[in-house]
């Protein structure tokens, strides 16, 4: 029976990874050292150019619904004059036990062969259930349509939104979504496919930043780095401490935590006792009295 | 004896027919009044407002991240609930044998297939892209797409489908003898109409030999189901991870807050019923004092269960559940509510213990009135004070309706009346051989 039972996974292995994906594995993910982040929010601008994401005005920012898919949190303690600040940018971690992809009825997030946490905006029908899921509050809703005028005023649907010429700077590679369907993060899938794409042509695995998300490659202080964690010589995997193969293997199959695992003591993953697996890895800041603190508590 | 008990018994069997077929032919200006002012009611509160989301978008609601449940959740979850007295109560009292079930049982079935009904619609009107409305069912297709068992929505979409259709047969099959006798008193259409609904029903001894049969498989079918169908919805919410509703408690918790509601709602249902059909010899005291006596138990299980529900939150010691459990109680903008269930639900039921109070039906209407309006701030705050305080403090952002979702919402309760306004009229609101099973058989009663 086990026999059987190990037969029919490695049928579906092959299944579902035929050709390129068979010979080469991909775990995608990324290191957010909290030491460079400057707070400036460049990440911010460029997710909202690269993506096609709608600008939605103040009012509906107001309300807590702008759509930008990585936010920089920003958390105040104390009073003037001890007044300390802090930061953290969060984005879509892409789970590997995403809370989200139980949540969905129609499959229309699911996890892909490259550790991606993929929403389908074409099958998505809306019941929320994966935003109200997640934990990390990364998932954002079409409330409108609003790459069309809205027949009614003050409906969100500001005038901002690609209205004509701002239609013209819309990214080709990235859909524009319709009102109704969730969206998120999607670590620039559009750049990993032109990459892999890239690749299978000349016949080799994808080079270690070869890739970098709108996010990434707008990042002044490089605090952001992008990278293939199956990889344990490439720069993210150094970064965070995971540079043995072992340790990855340890990563995937246990649900341990990171502290216990990595070798770069700054490393941890934001609400990791949480144990849905996120693959972005903070760097602890350090403080000038030698303590280190993560962006948050 | 059964009858005597309910002081039903110098009731004729003709009087029977002629009440229950009166109330069906015999229509009223007031009817058409409550019709008319349902119909208009219902495109206003209802149906434009549906309309304009529709068109417009979900962005009408007053919905936001973190907050993506709202009052349509919260109503479905409500109009789930109080399903769930109907068909189980009738079901339960069905196998027990209890006499006093009989001139209730039918209105209280149909108002478990009518409440499934508007929380169907819910569901629909929450979605972001309603026209999509059968994806979640797994039918074969051409694009190859699969719906995801893993999912508790999908359990949903099966629970709830399972539950409306075999609570649908629960109250057919118990309404074809009595749709028999109703064709068997009119002319006309009607003569057409329940001849179809009736199934060529002759009243032979074979045909109630199976009729028995089946409504006794219903009953027992349905015993399990009602209570699984709450579980599954509880499940919800309780397999997200987030603080408040991630708890083991939530299954029981929803069956009983369900079957409390559930109760309740039969109750008021009666009280109206009995006054605006003029069935007061069919619907006793004797059935307040009952109802009044299981509501009194629902009661105390419902705040044991909340007891324990706060407990666990608290014992758990996290920042998060400890953060949510204040919210939810002293610091959210509407804190009031949370004491207002607890007056309703825990402790106003308590007068029940009295007898006076159980046979007073303005009492009676009162206490389960409030009892329903106590059961939906629960779904309300479960939601709406859960979701608001998830894990990262720079999402918290509180809840505030909009326009649409409260005219919705009003439109749910209008939308459950006009069914159940035009259930008394097109249906045996009474079962009217069961009423007179409970009189007994005339030729016996003479010499008393």
């Amino acid at each position: 029976m086990a026999g059987f039972i190990e037969l029919m996974l490695e049928r579906f292995k092959v299944y579902r990874e035929p050709g390129y994906y068979k010979r080469f594995d991909y775990w995608w993910a990324m290191v957010i050292d909290l030491d460079r982040c400057t707070g400036c929010g460049a990440c911010v601008t460029a997710c909202q150019a690269e993506n096609n994401t709608p600008v939605v005005g103040e009012e509906e920012c107001g309300k807590g619904r702008n759509l930008s898919w990585i936010r920089i949190e920003r958390y105040i303690e104390g009073e003037y004059p001890n007044v300390k600040v802090k930061f953290i940018p969060v984005l879509c971690p892409q789970c590997d036990r995403a809370p989200c992809e139980v949540a969905c009825p129609v499959y229309a997030t699911y996890h892909n062969q490259d550790g991606l946490n993929v929403q389908v905006y074409n099958r998505c029908v809306g019941t929320f259930t994966c935003a109200t899921y997640c934990p990390y509050d990364v998932r954002r809703f079409n409330w409108f349509t609003y790459n069309k005028k809205n027949f009614l005023k003050g409906n969100g649907g500001s005038s901002t939104s690609f209205e004509p010429p701002l239609d013209q700077q819309l990214n080709p590679d990235v859909s524009v979504r319709e009102m109704g369907v969730m969206e998120k993060c999607t670590f620039c899938i559009q750049r990993i496919r032109a990459a892999k794409d890239r690749a299978k042509d000349e016949n080799r695995p994808i080079r270690d930043g070869e890739i970098q998300p709108a996010c990434v490659q707008t990042c002044p202080t490089k605090a952001l780095t992008f990278g293939d964690l199956n990889n344990p010589k490439s720069r993210i995997a150094q970064l965070a401490g995971l540079s043995t193969a072992g340790d990855l293997h340890y990563l995937r199959e246990s649900g341990s935590k990171i502290s216990d695992i990595s070798s770069n003591p700054r490393t941890y993953r934001l609400l990791e006792d949480l144990n849905a697996a996120p693959t972005i890895f903070y760097l602890k800041r350090v403080m000038k009295n030698g303590s280190s603190t993560a962006g948050h508590e | 004896m059964a009858h005597q008990q309910q002081g039903t018994s110098n009731i004729s069997y003709r009087e029977v027919n002629d009440d229950v077929i009166k109330s069906m032919t015999e229509t009223g200006r007031g009817f058409y009044l409550v019709l008319a002012v349902c119909i208009v009611g219902l495109a206003l509160t209802f149906g434009l407002p549906w309309a304009y989301q529709i068109y417009v978008g979900q962005g009408v609601t007053g919905l936001q991240s973190p907050e993506y449940w709202g009052l349509y959740l919260t109503n479905f979850v409500f109009w789930i609930g109080i399903s769930h007295s109907g068909t189980l109560l009738s079901a339960i009292l069905f196998i027990t044998q209890t006499p006093w079930r009989r001139s209730i049982y039918r209105s209280a079935e149909a108002m478990t297939f009518f409440s499934v009904v508007t929380a169907a619609t819910m569901v629909f009107i929450h979605m972001g892209r309603p026209w999509n409305f059968y994806w979640p069912f797994p039918y074969p297709n051409q694009r190859e797409m699969w719906t995801n068992f893993q999912s508790p929505l999908m359990f949903d979409v099966f629970a709830i489908g399972t539950y409306s259709t075999s609570s649908f047969l629960f109250l057919y099959f118990g309404s074809i003898p009595d749709l028999a006798a109703v064709r068997d008193r009119v002319t006309g259409w009607r003569k057409r109409f329940y001849g179809a609904l009736a199934l060529g029903w002759r009243g032979t001894d074979r045909e109630w030999h199976l009729l028995q049969k089946a409504y006794t498989f219903c009953a027992v079918f349905i015993i399990p189901l009602a209570v699984s169908v709450h579980s599954i919805v509880s499940w919800d919410f309780a397999s997200s991870k987030i603080p408040g509703l991630n708890k083991t408690i939530f299954a029981p918790y929803f069956v009983i807050g369900a079957i409390y509601s559930g109760t309740a709602g039969i109750i008021t249902l009666m009280v109206i019923l009995r006054r605006a059909l003029k069935f007061e010899k069919y619907i006793t005291k004797v059935h307040f004092d009952k109802l009044g006596m299981l509501l009194v138990v629902m009661s105390l299980l419902w705040t044991y269960v909340n007891v324990t529900e706060v407990f666990t939150g608290w014992y758990a010691n996290t920042s998060y559940e400890n953060e949510a459990l204040k919210y939810r109680m002293f610091t959210t903008p509407s804190a009031y509510l949370f004491w207002l269930m607890i007056a309703c639900n825990a402790f106003f039921p308590l007068l029940y213990i009295f007898r006076k109070i159980r046979l007073s039906i303005v009492a009676s209407l009162l206490i389960s009135i409030g009892i329903n309006l106590g059961m939906w701030i629960e779904r309300f705050l479960i939601i709406e004070t859960s979701l608001p305080r998830k894990f990262l403090p720079f999402m918290w952002r509180d809840y505030h309706p909009s326009w649409v979702e409260w005219s919705i919402t009003a439109g749910s309760f209008i939308f459950f009346t006009s069914l159940f306004v035009l259930f008394v009229k097109f249906w045996p609101s009474f079962s009217i051989y069961e009423i007179k099973e409970d009189i007994g058989i005339p030729m016996e009663r003479k010499g008393r």
